[in-house]
């Protein structure tokens, strides 16, 4: 079984994220960068398939720029197997559908029977990456899952959407996305972190992958504005003394917001 | 003539229109001619729900509901082939993102997600979004042809009137062949018949971990209940099982913008912060006075939720009889 796992480097979530007011692109030079922590919890997934599976190989792939490479090497430290790093200037700014096409070039190349992804990752928050990638790799998808069982020839778990919670089930080769239900990523160990520097690593260009980055060949989406909001300024605070419901009611009414 | 906007609308598991309909067709009024694409069994209901919501058109087809999305795509896709369209509008909700995606891939097309509005200039149709918790007001277009857009629930206020003879056509689709994963079992979700749906909520009131236990939490309801108000929560009050993770609100989980916004035992962390730091009044109920919470509020109250929100809900409820 080759579980690939999907890793995303992105801000910090604990520091301020900023966007480039020229160019609308999240300024990487101004917080620091990590292993999104819904994919964390996606390796986990198949950390935790390979623990009682020998014969499972877990690859860690990402498309990112070279000041990644910590992120990778923290998937190879928790334990995946190797990593594929996909860089190219090439790749600055792009798009959802290019980073899918991409993506899926990697994947083909890779091969594997299960691909496993944040159901959203902490900076784009698309969410529509794993169902591109299984549309053009032409397997099933079953993303969301807040429960995740793994079998030789399919995988299934519990979808839980806006309207409905579902049973679903889908053959492998097959893409999954997951929620933050699922556990924490386990901490790397020291043992884990001088392996990590052992392990199979690959980096990739565009050209490796037989693809390019023209924007002549597909359309882009291009952001055409980019505007910061004002921070917003605090208003009053009041200690309670007894009467703080009472206030707290009385400036309800008063705002008529009650 | 206007150009045509695709829509693609969701339905229960019982057969009716999600409530992101009205939304949609509302976004899609205001910039061209809204085609909706049904995707389901021929009882009328949910088309007629969506001649009722505005659009001008409605194409229906049939699909095998028990395999996810595949079916959905390629009716999307012949519906597409139809009416090309200047932009497709699908919601931001796990299915709608899921259809989105596999289409977008498929036609190889842009997708503009998670947009707060749509617009048109003379070059095309233009999606709008709050990034980065609400910190950024961005705009994105296609460099070429038409955009997949999806559109945040809840974030559109504007709604379309029923148009006199609008038509509902049979769309035939032909099956892609493509693997889908199938639905085994489905479970609708209960909503709460009274209390309104946290996206798109003129009120909401969140309790975090502060609240202490389930038992705790009812608090938040009842002032809910009080203020005709939706409820949510930090990922703490989730994690601790005092909620569903529907009701969480934040980076990962809903961003809501609402006119009111009430935090009860909520530190306020900055991926709380994200989730709702665009709402109009923001309130805040906790007994820590250095809680970064108190940074956004425009009433803080340094005190315990179980002394100061009982009291709250009284005074109201004196001040209404
Ligand atoms: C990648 C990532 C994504 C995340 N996404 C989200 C998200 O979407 N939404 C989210 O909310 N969090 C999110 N978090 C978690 C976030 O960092 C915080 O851990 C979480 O918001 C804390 O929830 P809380 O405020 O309820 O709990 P705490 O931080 O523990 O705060 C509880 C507060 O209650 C107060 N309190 C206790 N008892 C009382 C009382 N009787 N009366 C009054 N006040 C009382 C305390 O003073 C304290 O300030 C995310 C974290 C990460 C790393
Ligand atoms: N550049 C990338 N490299 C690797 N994985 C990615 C990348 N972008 C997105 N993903 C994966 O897709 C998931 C969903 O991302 P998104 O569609 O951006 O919300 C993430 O949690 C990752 O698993």
């Amino acid at each position: 079984m080759k579980i690939v796992v999907l890793v995303k480097d992105v801000p910090d979530t604990w520091g301020e994220r900023t966007l480039d007011l020229e160019t609308g692109l999240a300024r990487r030079d101004a917080s620091e960068h990590v292993l999104d922590e819904i994919d964390e919890r996606a390796l986990e997934v198949a950390l935790t398939f390979a623990d009682t599976h020998p014969d499972a190989e877990v690859v860690a792939v990402s498309m990112a720029p070279e000041s990644a490479l910590p992120t990778l090497r923290k998937a190879l430290a928790m334990g995946a197997h190797s990593a594929v790093h996909v860089v190219d200037e090439g790749l600055h700014g792009a798009d959802l559908s290019l980073t899918a096409e991409v993506l899926a070039a990697t994947l083909a190349r890779t091969g594997f029977d299960l691909v496993i992804t944040g159901n959203l990752s902490t900076d784009g928050a698309s969410g529509v990456l794993p169902a591109m990638l299984a549309e053009h790799l032409r397997v099933a998808h079953a993303t969301s899952l807040s429960t995740v069982e793994i079998e030789d020839a399919a995988v299934s778990g519990t979808r839980t959407t806006e309207t409905a919670t579902a049973r679903v089930s889908a053959p492998l080769p097959a893409v999954i996305s997951i929620t933050e239900a699922l556990p924490d990523g386990r901490f790397p160990t020291f043992k884990g972190i001088l392996a990590a520097k052992k392990k199979p690593f690959e980096t990739l260009s565009l050209a490796d992958l037989g693809t390019d980055a023209d924007p002549a060949r597909t359309p882009w989406s291009i952001m055409t504005a980019v505007a910061a909001r004002p921070a917003r300024a605090a208003g009053t605070t009041i200690v309670d003394e007894g009467d703080a419901g009472e206030r707290l009611a009385v400036f309800l009414l008063e705002n008529r917001l009650a | 003539m206007t150009e045509n906007i695709l829509v693609l609308l969701e339905t229960t598991p019982s057969g009716s229109l999600t409530t992101s309909a009205a939304g949609l067709l509302g976004a899609a009024r205001a910039i061209g001619t809204a085609v909706a694409l049904v995707v389901g069994d021929d009882d009328g209901v949910a088309s007629g729900e969506a001649i009722a919501a505005g659009a001008e058109r409605v194409l229906l087809a049939r699909a095998d509901r028990t395999q996810l999305t595949v079916p959905v795509v390629d009716a999307l896709d012949a519906a597409f082939a139809r009416v090309s369209p200047a932009a497709v509008l699908l919601s931001h909700s796990v299915d709608g993102r899921d259809a989105a995606g596999r289409f977008a891939a498929r036609r190889r097309l842009p997708v503009a997600v998670d947009a707060v509005g749509v617009e048109r200039d003379e070059r095309g149709v233009l999606a709008r979004h709050s990034a980065y918790g609400g910190g950024y007001d961005v705009t994105s277009a296609s460099t070429f042809g038409p955009l997949v857009v999806t559109v945040r629930p809840g974030a559109i206020d504007a709604r379309a009137t029923a148009v006199d003879g609008a038509a509902v056509e049979t769309l035939e689709v032909l099956p892609s062949g493509v693997p889908a994963a199938t639905v085994d079992h489905i479970e609708p979700l209960v909503a709460s018949s009274t209390r309104p749906e946290l996206r798109g909520a003129a009120a909401v009131v969140s309790g975090g971990r502060g609240l202490g236990s389930v038992e705790g939490f009812a608090l938040v309801e009842h002032l809910a209940d009080a203020l005709g108000a939706a409820v949510g929560a930090s990922r703490a009050a989730v994690d601790a099982g005092y909620v569903p993770a529907a009701a969480q609100v934040g980076q990962t989980g809903v961003s809501v913008s609402p006119k009111l916004y009430v935090a009860l035992g909520i530190s306020g962390a900055i991926q709380h912060r994200a989730g709702m730091q665009t709402a109009q009044t923001i309130i805040a109920v906790n007994k820590d006075p250095e809680a970064p919470i108190f940074a956004l509020a425009d009433l803080g109250i340094v005190g315990d939720v179980f002394t100061v929100v009982p009291q709250a809900i009284a005074a109201l409820e004196a001040k209404r009889s």
